[in-house]
């Protein structure tokens, strides 16, 4: 098993560096380049030359990408010419951020997934489930910048429940419980509007895992050992349903970055995702390059944990 | 009789299909007496099935009627805690397919530890796991101790199957009812694991109710037949009278269709057709009617009942006493009755 795992590490590292070498390039295809935005557009026209020359920005697409991950790995992402600050810096702070309201929309998307696809595929076609697949069919047909928007209109400006943006109140020191409770208070509602969304897949698939599971034989065979019904449920029928919830877990990730990218807009909640549209905007091409590394980062280490998780907890693709 | 383990009275298991209920068990009445084996044989879709889960109390949404009075307890509409006591413990099952009957995410040991431990909370842990070797070597499985600790995918066909049979007589039950237990298995494992059947059914004492497409296996391991068509039974006989003096139409197809029989001309003799769909069985009159419409209308019941014919010998309905295959001649025929 631990072999599997160990290759299975070892066949991301191609994946990361392709990865690398394909956002390179693309951000070679961008408009401009990292001097663009970094230079007076007054100044002297041999003198940026003359910079592009030092900065190697005239060398071949392979040096300047030899050079730029050899950085990269060194943890030097360049400077953002909007911030004048290292990239690395400015990416710290919001990944940070973004790794919290990640965290919370999927602790509350299982939250909400469970106990929801269990009552769903346990009792299908009652009126409780109908409830909750119509809400599955609300949830897939709303895009989520809509619900988003509902939900901050209603909780954060018509009863002020939830502040409206940012990720902390200015003003606390970092470290004292208030401020804890201050980044909370400001995590509920973007994670939440999140995972009323992203939740309706999980829902619908657990469901389905669910009903497909207790028309198995092995359930028969529990029956007639003389399992009662809810231990039928909860040591045949669940168990053998959330094994593949789990593996979806590492893929939740990578359905997350798209949602961050739109509710830290939303709520102009200071994480990757808005730090992503801002330097768009703004062509902080650096910035953008990192920014879109990472997330692509994130996506190939969700695939990893799920195929990882698989491995733990299915016998059958468990290997010795 | 005293020994009489499990008598069924006027069972009706039916279904619901859109907004109808179908009978699929259709008034049957038997009974199983302490180390007997009783054979239920019958084609695909007679409703041998169905009728061993309503046994088991194992259908969830079909509407039960009549009796199964299983030691003095009627077990239809019997609450779901009192017949857990009984399932596992008293009565289990065999299944037909060793493939899919096993949970895929459980250990051997887990699988066949949970039969004991359901009907025995107070086991240790220890006593539990050499109870499961122990059954692990009963049914011949090898290295049971190694094999304790495998998931159902690592072993072979005849081998689940062997761990099925384990869960099954893992609480010494005093009625055994296996449906199908060969079928999905190659013919030299089905030999092993009939061997092995026969053998728990002389060391266990236990009523055996033996479904089953294979009338070799009936022959061989059956003291009374019970053919089942359309849901209902259409003959019932010990084993050797019905061998040897078919009556039902049905019966003397099925047994025309063994394909060692020495006679080549056999396929003549064998009723083509299939049983038909739920909710396209005829319910009035008798139900082989259709597949046999060469013989008089008029030779057929009304509301056709068993009768019993000679001593212990059911037969349905009194078409079978002008029965003739096609190819024999009527004259031939009425000259015999
Ligand atoms: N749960 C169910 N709902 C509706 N119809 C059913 C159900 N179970 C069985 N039937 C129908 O009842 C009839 C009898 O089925 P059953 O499974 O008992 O046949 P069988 O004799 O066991 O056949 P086989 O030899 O193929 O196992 C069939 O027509 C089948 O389609
Ligand atoms: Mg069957």
């Amino acid at each position: 098993m631990w072999k599997f795992i160990v290759r299975r590490i070892i066949i991301t590292l191609p994946q990361i560096l392709l990865l690398s070498l394909f956002v390179f390039l693309l951000a070679q295809l961008m408009p401009g380049d990292a001097l663009t935005g970094l230079v007076d557009p007054n100044l002297d026209p041999a003198q940026i030359a003359l910079q592009r020359e030092r900065l190697g920005l005239n060398n071949p697409w392979y040096v300047q990408y030899y050079d730029w991950i050899t950085s990269a790995l060194q943890g030097d992402l360049g400077q953002s010419f909007r911030y004048k600050m290292d990239v690395t810096d400015i990416i710290a702070q919001r990944l940070v951020n973004t790794f919290w309201l990640s965290l919370l929309t999927l602790i509350f998307t299982y939250m909400i997934a469970i106990p929801l696809g269990i009552t769903s595929g346990r009792f299908n076609d009652t009126f409780r489930d109908q409830m909750i697949v119509g809400y599955t069919y609300v949830g897939f047909a709303t895009p989520l910048f809509i619900f988003a928007l509902l939900l901050l209109w209603l909780l954060g400006f018509n009863f002020g429940w939830f502040p409206t943006g940012g990720s902390v109140q200015p003003g606390l020191t970092p470290g004292t419980l208030d401020y804890v409770l201050s980044k909370l208070h400001h995590l509920i509602l973007p994670a939440l509007s999140m995972a009323l969304i992203t939740t309706v897949s999980t829902v619908q698939y657990l469901r389905s895992e669910i009903i497909d599971t207790k028309q198995k034989e092995f359930i028969l065979t529990a029956r007639a050992k003389g399992a009662s019904e809810s231990r039928v449920y909860n040591r045949h029928i669940f168990r053998n349903s959330l094994l593949p919830i789990a593996a979806l877990f590492g893929f939740e990730i990578t359905g997350l970055i798209g949602g961050t990218v739109f509710i830290e807009r939303i709520y102009s909640y200071p994480g990757m995702g808005l730090l992503l549209l801002e330097s768009i905007s703004q062509r902080d091409y650096s910035v953008v390059v990192a920014v879109v590394l990472l997330f692509g980062i994130a996506s190939i280490i969700g695939a990893l944990l799920s195929d990882i998780i698989l491995s733990l907890v299915d016998p059958r693709i468990r290997i010795k | 009789m005293n020994d009489k383990l499990l008598e069924i009275r006027n069972l009706k298991t039916s279904f619901r299909i859109r907004d109808d209920y179908y009978a699929a068990v259709d008034d049957v009445s038997l009974n199983v007496n302490k180390n007997e084996v009783l054979a239920i044989v019958g084609e695909s879709g007679s409703g041998k099935s169905a009728l061993a889960f309503s046994i088991m109390g194992l259908h969830n949404r079909a509407k039960m009627e009549g009796s199964i009075n299983f030691k003095g307890t009627n077990l239809v509409g019997l609450a779901p805690g009192k017949i857990n006591k009984i399932r596992g413990k008293e009565m289990s099952m065999i299944f037909q397919d060793p493939l899919t009957a096993l949970n895929p995410l459980m250990t051997i040991e887990e699988q066949i530890g949970e039969v004991i431990y359901l009907h025995n909370k107070a086991i240790s842990n220890r006593d539990k796991k050499a109870k499961v070797i122990e059954l692990l070597d009963q049914v011949g499985i090898p290295h049971a101790k190694y094999v304790c600790d495998q998931y159902p995918h690592e072993l072979s066909g005849g081998m689940r199957q062997r761990v099925i049979i384990a869960i099954a007589i893992a609480n010494s039950p005093e009625l055994l009812i296996a449906d199908e237990p060969t079928t999905a298995l190659d013919v030299t494992i089905q030999a092993q694991i009939l061997d092995l059947i026969r053998d728990l059914k002389q060391k266990m004492d236990a009523g055996i109710i033996l479904i089953t497409h294979d009338l070799g296996v009936v022959a061989e391991m059956a003291d009374r037949v019970a053919v089942m068509y359309a849901g209902e039974i259409v003959e019932i006989a010990e084993v050797n009278t019905l061998f040897e003096q078919p009556r039902h139409p049905y019966t003397r197809s099925l047994l025309n269709s063994v394909p060692n029989s020495d006679e080549k001309q056999d396929k003549l003799h064998v009723i083509q057709g299939i049983v038909p769909a739920l909710q396209n069985l005829p319910r009035e009159g008798c139900r082989f009617k259709t597949r046999i419409p060469w013989i008089a209308e008029s030779t057929h019941e009304d509301h056709p009942e068993l009768h019993e014919i000679a001593p212990n010998h059911f037969v349905r309905c009194s078409c079978y006493e002008h029965f003739y295959f096609p190819d024999e001649t009527e004259v031939e025929n009425s000259g015999l009755s």
